[in-house]
């Protein structure tokens, strides 16, 4: 696998170089007026605040207060688009300043089948609404828990997208080169579930980590084949990595580690009834503890996703997803992991998005809500989103933990709920 | 903001599109049929691609006004039957780089197909059919206005031809369905141009018109490049403005993933 990894990542940069350096011969000179002549600037600026509505010891009382800047630039030559997105950040819980570079890429079409895209980018696939199987692009869990928008879920990765294009079938390869995890929580802004404490933990404890972070060893290939056949989208999809967010800690318990995954899945969506239909699947490979044996590594397990969305009044729609996460060397897991601690065996959960437009579609409110009878969990996301104008929108939201258990994956967050406004101004 | 149906789409671009081929001076057609499937046939169905920029400006009573600004491409797989629909957005910016895509069918049985491509996200999503008779991108067109409806939904009768139209009274097969009771559309003779649609509501008060205001001829189409819907109940109406309307550009299948997660030039500018 190793070697097949690295065999289509030289393949992956031996393509790009050739065709960048076809294209090099332009005129150099007449490239940059153009480029300059054709740069749009957009982006928009945002305050955004927020408080817990709970006291939680481990955190400050404010869950979000920042204001942030964002640029979009983007040109065009007459052989490949570029864009540079990026977010300036003041950001008063954390007390600093932050740059954060959203995206930063060229975009070509070498040959009519095929197109590279290479650089810093957002990547999504799969079939999921916020449910995520296939799909093992960075995620940024704590963005997403203290009410930023919905498109800062996505973190970028750096990495080299290649498709290929053909009647038969299409196909994505994107290749990482050197890993590229979740932004997750960590204990800075959110507090967890700490398992070698036994208790929760946050800025007293924050994660300590060891990530694999060798240029071009300790890389990631993420592949999906895909066809549409009568509007019905199919696709397969392999993944050979680590898992995103921490999988695991070192024998010592001292440090958080990302142990190696291979995903192997499938997905298929399209129009069933009066709405849309989708099933996703993906067997979850934990390499590095392929017996189970390991209580300091996650268990190998099969995910499953059934969802089905319709629009059910004017300007309101409804989606529905059953997910199962279901562990495979359950046993293995049950003897070796400390006492107490082990999970059940599947987790269960259940999504319901509603949402609602008015006032001539100025005014969405929305509810997407988690829950995991498993887990005896619930996690809930209302967001009210006011458009004033074509340039200033004001937004009212909420993520609201419940649980039983203060360890199960959401009821970790309760003392993190939280409410937060915010005012955007788009150009 | 909300996104088209193939209907509204198609009512987008068929006003850009509506076109003739209609004999000079203008023969006097009494079958009613013949009127619509000619007008419908040009109204949906003119070149066998095309591409408009179209901006529409939304005025409510309070004389607040909203701005939306795409581009779309049309292709049509065949003469009066399945079409493939692009609708790139540019503005307002928080919309800007959106990608709205339709697969419509004709075949009433079959769902049309549509996508919406987020690129904040990088997410393509497919979206769920949508009710027919609500509003387009918070505009006061319709998702089914004038074109966008089936012949088949309802019953015609050539109520008057002047010296200029042919006046043609629908009223629909299933009232329920409908908030209207019927509406009257005033065709041009020459062209086949629907230049007026007065929508009449269950008390048989006229309550929305649509109205053709400027007309071109492009590559010999005449087009509509500039039309006007009234809502005389909210005092709202949406101005809908075409400019760098081609016809018969060749475009090639772009109406797949592929081009809704990387826009073509030709969608873009």
């Amino acid at each position: 696998m190793i070697f097949s990894k690295r065999l289509i990542a030289f393949v992956a940069v031996l393509v790009a170089t050739t065709s960048l350096s076809a294209v090099a011969q332009e005129e150099t000179t007449n490239d940059f007026k153009a480029f300059l002549s054709n740069l749009d600037v957009h982006g928009f600026y945002e305050i955004r605040s927020g408080y817990r509505t709970r006291k939680d010891k481990y955190e400050k009382d404010m869950s979000i207060m920042e204001q942030r800047l964002q640029l979009d630039l983007s040109s065009y030559l007459d052989w490949a688009d570029f864009e540079v997105k990026s977010d300036i950040i003041g950001d008063l819980v954390e007390e600093q300043a932050d740059f954060d570079l959203r995206e930063a890429h060229m975009f070509t079409s070498p040959l009519e089948f095929m197109d590279l895209k290479v650089g810093r980018q957002i990547l999504t696939w799969g079939t999921g609404d916020l449910v995520f199987i296939n799909d093992l692009f960075p995620k940024d869990w704590q963005s997403f828990f203290i009410g930023r928008d919905t498109e800062y879920l996505k973190a970028p990765s750096d990495a080299a997208k290649i498709s290929l294009f053909s009647d038969l079938v299409n196909l994505d390869i994107v290749y990482t080169p050197k890993f590229d995890p979740d932004r997750f929580i960590s204990g800075q802004r959110i507090s967890y579930w700490n398992s070698n404490l036994v208790r929760l933990a946050g800025r007293d404890a924050i994660q300590r980590t060891a990530k694999p972070d060798r240029w071009f060893r300790d890389d990631e290939i993420a592949a999906r084949l895909y066809k549409n056949i009568n509007n019905y989208e199919y696709a397969l999809y392999t993944y050979h990595g680590y898992w995103k967010s921490p999988g695991g800690q070192n024998t010592a318990q001292t440090l958080a580690i990302f142990p190696d995954l291979n995903v192997y899945g499938a997905s298929v969506r399209g129009n069933v009834g009066k709405g849309i239909g989708n099933l996703e699947f993906g067997y979850y490979d934990s390499h590095d503890d392929q017996s189970g044996k390991n209580g300091n590594i996650n268990n190998s397990e099969l995910r499953f996703l059934a969802g089905y969305s319709q629009e059910i009044g004017e300007d309101f729609t409804a989606g529905l997803q059953y997910y199962v996460e279901h562990m495979l060397d359950y046993s293995q897991h049950k003897n070796s992991a400390p006492s107490g601690l082990t999970r059940d065996r599947d987790r269960h959960l259940i999504t319901v998005r509603l949402t609602k437009l008015l006032m001539n579609q100025n005014l969405r409110c929305s509810l997407f809500t988690y829950l995991s009878p498993s887990d005896k969990d619930t996690y809930m996301r209302p967001n009210i989103n006011y458009k004033v104008n074509d340039n200033l929108a004001v937004e009212l939201g909420a993520n609201i933990f419940f649980g039983d258990y203060p360890s199960t994956f959401f009821g970790q967050f309760r003392n993190n709920t939280n409410i937060y406004t915010a005012m955007r101004y788009s150009f | 903001m909300k996104f088209p149906s193939t209907l509204t789409i198609t009512l987008v671009f068929s006003a850009a599109l509506f076109a003739a081929n209609a004999p000079n001076p203008p023969e006097k057609i009494t079958d009613v049929e013949t009127i619509v499937n000619k007008a419908n046939l040009t109204a949906y169905y003119q070149g066998k691609d095309g591409k408009a920029k179209v901006k529409m400006t939304i005025t409510d009573k309070k004389n607040q006004t909203r701005l939306r600004e795409f581009i779309i491409l049309r292709k049509d797989i065949k003469d009066g039957g399945d079409q493939k629909y692009y609708v790139y957005f540019l503005k307002p910016a928080d919309v800007r780089k959106m990608v709205f895509m339709v697969h419509k069918h004709t075949d009433i049985k079959k769902n049309d197909d549509r996508w919406l491509y987020l690129p904040g996200l990088d997410l393509v999503r497919r979206i769920a059919a949508s009710d027919k008779r609500t509003s387009f991108v918070g505009s006061d067109f319709l998702y089914e206005d004038v074109s966008g409806r089936s012949l088949e939904e309802d019953i015609h009768e050539l109520i008057e031809t002047t010296d200029k139209y042919y006046v043609v009274k629908n009223v629909p097969k299933k009232p329920d369905s409908v908030e209207f009771s019927y509406f009257n559309v005033s065709i041009d003779r020459k062209t086949f141009v629907p230049m007026k649609m007065e929508f009449y509501d269950k008390k048989n008060k006229l309550y929305r018109v649509i109205e053709s205001k400027t007309v071109e001829t492009i590559q010999e189409f005449p087009t509509v490049v500039k039309s006007v819907v009234s809502d005389l109940n909210t005092g709202s109406k949406t101005e809908m403005e075409f400019s760098n309307v081609k016809y018969d550009i060749n475009l090639k299948d772009i109406f797949t993933e592929r081009y809704l997660r990387r826009p073509p030039r030709e969608a873009m500018r």
